[in-house]
């Protein structure tokens, strides 16, 4: 179901559906709960759906830009930190020596994470700094 | 005679004030030094074939540069663009400042105009205008500010004391950053529990390097990023160590940990870079906010900040720091609108600067503001610093505009500070990384700055930073700590801060927490279309903007005058003896007193007892041989008609009167009321000798001299300002006193010496 301005905010509209990575509800972390040891990290990260609703509601507000980066975000919820990071590294300037790189890692993203829409904005880039010469050597 | 001189004294006066430190350039597009248009800026332009951006702003599709190809790709709606590139430019302008036509319609239009569109709009636009569409535009309704909490040590337990007061005062979001970057994670622990105290709901950054900064949130110390800079030039950017690509992935990034963010990019930075491309600021500017909307961020930190002192030396540099704010939220971008980088020494500039600002509205209106003092302020000095922190308090309580902020009592501040040193060093010591002493509490505690503090240094914050990264701990920990040590409120205000994460409901534009909720764009959208609409400050939100401190009323008036009363009765005895009659020699000189003179008012403004005011003058006059005598009026409080009354009644035709609080005049029997011979009306700066010589003065005009005036000398103080509150409440109890005619009373005074 696509989620309007209605259901703006998640977290006071349906508390009980919005979850953590392992399931617990917002209304089952508490700090009691925390205290008893029951809340991890985990607990704490945000989830695909929610990010989805959140595309969802910019979407009906008139905000498709941000729409498709909380899609994009979706996608990288899965992606460990530090897969993330050397992508993100990759994209810098000059540290890809050549396009390939880059389409490595869109590959990875695309075929170990379903990351399809990062997977393309990965390869939009690579084709990109092809044209404008940033695979050159930077001292 | 004065010799030939070379300058004129005035300009020497001037090379002496603040502003003539501030320097400024000269106009000059070709090296980067134009504000608003340059040669070399592109005229608008859009070229759409098969749904396809294939032109922008006069570049081929081949030709595109990195921000082209992503602005063309990720901004430009190809729907939209026809219908708004083919609008007259003028036209637009003119529905900006136009409060009938509704925001939603401009925002549509913007997702299809290019940067040198959007430039060629808002520059026909002057700095009023500016002004009203911004506040017309910005994307959210209700006002916030963001705060900055650093200081010179790195110092963890002033940034929690700091970070607590700053929450109190009601700033939406502070941000912090360090003197030593391996500080970053103490500097993180310390503000999160700061920011715990008091309420919830302030986000955190804590801007460091941008790999660390991820992790930092990752940990859940904070809540917001904002140090994702874009740049309006190609080399700029990859300068920058960046990408347009490398920065949305960014984006993207944060997004998928939950973490609001917003990018930063100012007019000026280019310039500063050294790759402006003779384009001017404007144009670069609309460029980076292009990109900005493109990649998909709800917001961005806009408005010149670390280039705004070079843009604010430049002619129109204010002006084109108010424009690009005003495509920012143009664009739909939440904007934290810079005025922070201080971009003066002139306090009038820096008045003149964020007045706008204050009076339209902004998401967080500096982005930040100094919390703490300058020499504190690890970002650089802001705009507004917490030395001139209440300065901005009055100005809101001026304009009845809410700039975010709350005046906070002192005992209260001393109380959130108490609290949040003990919570980080009660955290410190349950997470076995720092024992503060007392010493360094206490010092802490009542510190203006961190010059008095005696608490721990860069060094020691190393150690516990690098302690806190290495073993991994998280926010879950500092909770646990908090509410095992008792501070049980603290810890579920810090978990209510990660919570947030979870529904990314503050991940929409222009987000914040106010009294536990949610306020965003999307639930409060700034719905302004006239008087009567948009953010209004309610009758409850005035009161506490206007509840700065030590405000006078006429019963602190009546209190402080009670406190002489008894003082005053040591000194002088006043015996009304009936009603007073003409003098019937030339002999005598009439000093009229007010209504409350003595009886309900005892000091002048400038703090003589009017025992001793009266004294001096009946002195004087006696000291040239002619008598003195005392008449009280109550018909009038009004000097010039106490003094003409006065004159009447004296054989000599010379009279004085004084009002309570020390305005005096001698006035001369025939004369016109307001045509006096003397007038002391500066009263605070008048003094004792002045009576002194006043009534000398009287008795020369009384025997026929023409004695020199005495001239109390003033420095240019504010009188007004300074006394007119107080003088209003104490002449309304003159006022409240008089009759009309009731008859002038002969009065005998008995002054007594009094042994101290």
């Amino acid at each position: 179901m696509t989620l309007t301005r209605a259901d703006y905010p998640l977290a006071e509209t349906q508390p009980g559906t919005v979850a953590g990575k392992r399931g617990k509800s917002l209304p089952e972390i508490t700090l009691d709960s925390v205290l008893a040891g029951d809340v991890t990290m985990e607990d704490l990260r945000i989830t695909p759906q929610a990010l989805q609703a959140q595309a969802d509601i910019a979407r009906d507000v008139g905000r498709p830009t941000l729409a498709l980066n909380f899609e994009r975000g979706a996608e990288l919820v899965e992606v460990p930190q530090d897969f993330i990071m050397q992508v993100y590294e990759l994209l810098r300037p000059g540290r890809a020596k050549s396009k390939e790189e880059l389409l490595e890692a869109a590959a990875t993203m695309r075929g170990t994470y379903q990351a399809e829409r990062i997977a393309r904005f990965i390869e939009e880039a690579a084709e990109t700094y092809a044209a404008r010469g940033l695979f050159t050597f930077r001292f | 005679m004065t010799p030939k001189l070379n300058r004129w004294k005035r300009f020497a006066d001037w090379d002496e004030r603040p502003l003539r430190l501030d320097k400024f350039a000269a106009e000059d597009p070709a090296n980067g030094f134009s504000a608003f248009s340059s040669p070399a800026d592109p005229q608008p332009g859009i070229g759409i074939k098969d749904g396809r951006v294939v032109s922008l702003d006069g570049v081929l599709e081949h030709d595109y540069d990195m921000i082209d190809r992503f602005i063309a790709r990720h901004h430009i709606d190809p729907e939209v663009a026809p219908e708004a590139m083919a609008l007259e430019s003028a036209t637009i302008a003119r529905w900006l400042v136009d409060m009938n036509v509704p925001r939603e319609k401009l925002v549509r239009l913007a997702h299809g105009m290019t940067p040198a569109k959007l430039a060629e709009v808002v520059s026909q636009l002057n700095a009023l205008e500016i002004a009203f569409a911004y506040s017309k535009m910005r994307a959210r309704k209700t006002p916030g500010n963001q705060a900055h909490v650093t200081n010179a040590k790195d110092d963890p337990l002033q940034l929690a004391a700091d970070a607590a007061t700053a929450v109190a005062f009601g700033f939406d979001e502070i941000e912090t950053t360090m003197r030593v970057s391996r500080n970053a994670w103490s500097n993180a622990v310390a503000c999160a529990v700061g920011g715990a105290v008091g309420r919830w709901g302030t986000l955190f950054q804590c801007s460091s390097e941008e790999a660390e900064e991820l992790r930092i949130a990752m940990a859940g110390f904070t809540s917001y990023a904002e140090t994702v800079s874009v740049y309006g030039t190609e080399k700029s950017f990859t300068d920058g160590d960046d990408t347009p690509w490398s920065k949305a992935f960014l984006a993207a990034a944060y997004a998928s940990r939950g973490v609001k963010m917003r990018c930063t990019s100012g007019a000026g930075s280019e310039l500063l870079m050294g790759f402006h491309e003779a384009k001017s600021l404007l144009y670069l500017e609309a460029r980076c906010l292009c990109l900005q909307r493109g990649m998909g961020v709800q917001g961005t930190q806009n408005g010149g900040i670390d280039g705004a002192p070079l843009t604010a030396t430049i002619p129109g540099g204010v002006r084109e720091l108010m424009a690009e704010n005003l495509i920012a939220v143009w664009l739909d971008l939440e904007c934290a609108s810079g005025n922070d980088a201080r971009s003066t020494e002139s306090e009038i500039r820096v008045g003149a600067k964020i007045l706008p600002y204050l009076i339209a509205g902004s998401d967080l209106i500096c982005s930040g503001m100094g919390s703490i003092l300058k020499y504190d302020n690890s970002f650089n000095p802001s705009l507004i610093n917490g030395e001139e922190l209440e300065d901005y308090l009055v100005l809101q309580r001026d304009f009845e505009a809410d700039g975010g902020l709350t005046p906070l009592p002192e005992s209260r501040a001393i109380e959130l500070r108490e609290r949040a040193v003990e919570a980080i060093a009660a955290v410190f010591e349950e997470l076995d990384l720092s024992s503060p002493t007392e010493d360094m509490k206490s010092s802490v505690v009542y510190a203006s700055g961190s010059d008095d503090t005696r608490s721990l240094m860069p060094r020691d914050v190393s150690f516990i930073s690098e302690a806190i990264k290495e073993r991994g701990i998280t926010v879950i920990d500092v909770v646990k700590a908090l509410a095992k040590r008792g501070f049980r409120e603290e810890a579920e205000n810090l978990l209510n801060v990660v919570k947030l994460r979870l529904s990314g409901d503050y991940l929409q534009t222009s987000a914040m927490i106010r009294e536990g909720r949610i306020v965003s764009a999307v639930n409060d959208p700034n719905d302004y279309l006239g008087p009567g609409s948009g953010y209004r400050v309610s009758e409850e939100r005035r009161l506490q903007l206007n509840d700065i401190r030590d405000v006078l009323d006429q019963k602190e008036v009546l209190r402080s005058e009670a406190l002489h009363e008894k003082d005053e009765a040591r000194h002088i005895r006043y015996r009304n003896l009936g009603p007073a009659t003409n003098g019937p020699a030339n002999d005598d000189v009439v000093i009229g007193i007010s209504p409350a003179f003595g009886l309900k008012l005892y000091r002048t403004t400038a703090g003589h007892r009017l025992s001793e005011v009266l004294g001096a003058m009946l002195d004087a006059i006696r000291a040239r041989g002619l008598k003195a005598r005392v008449v009280r009026f109550r018909h009038t409080a009004d000097t010039s008609f106490l003094g003409l009354s006065a004159a009447r009644l004296a054989g000599s035709g010379i009279g004085i009167g004084i009002q309570a609080k020390g305005t005096a005049v001698i006035h001369q029997r025939d004369r016109q009321p307001h045509n006096n011979l003397e007038l002391f009306s500066n009263a605070p700066i008048t003094r004792l000798e002045h009576y002194r010589a006043l009534g000398a003065n009287a008795a020369a005009y009384a025997l026929g001299e023409m004695p020199e005036p005495i001239v109390v000398p003033q420095r240019g103080e504010a009188m007004g300002s300074r006394y007119h509150a107080r003088v209003a409440l104490i002449y309304a109890i003159e006022t409240g006193l008089t009759e009309a005619g009731a008859a002038p009373e002969e009065v005998d005074v008995t002054l007594t010496e009094v042994k101290s």
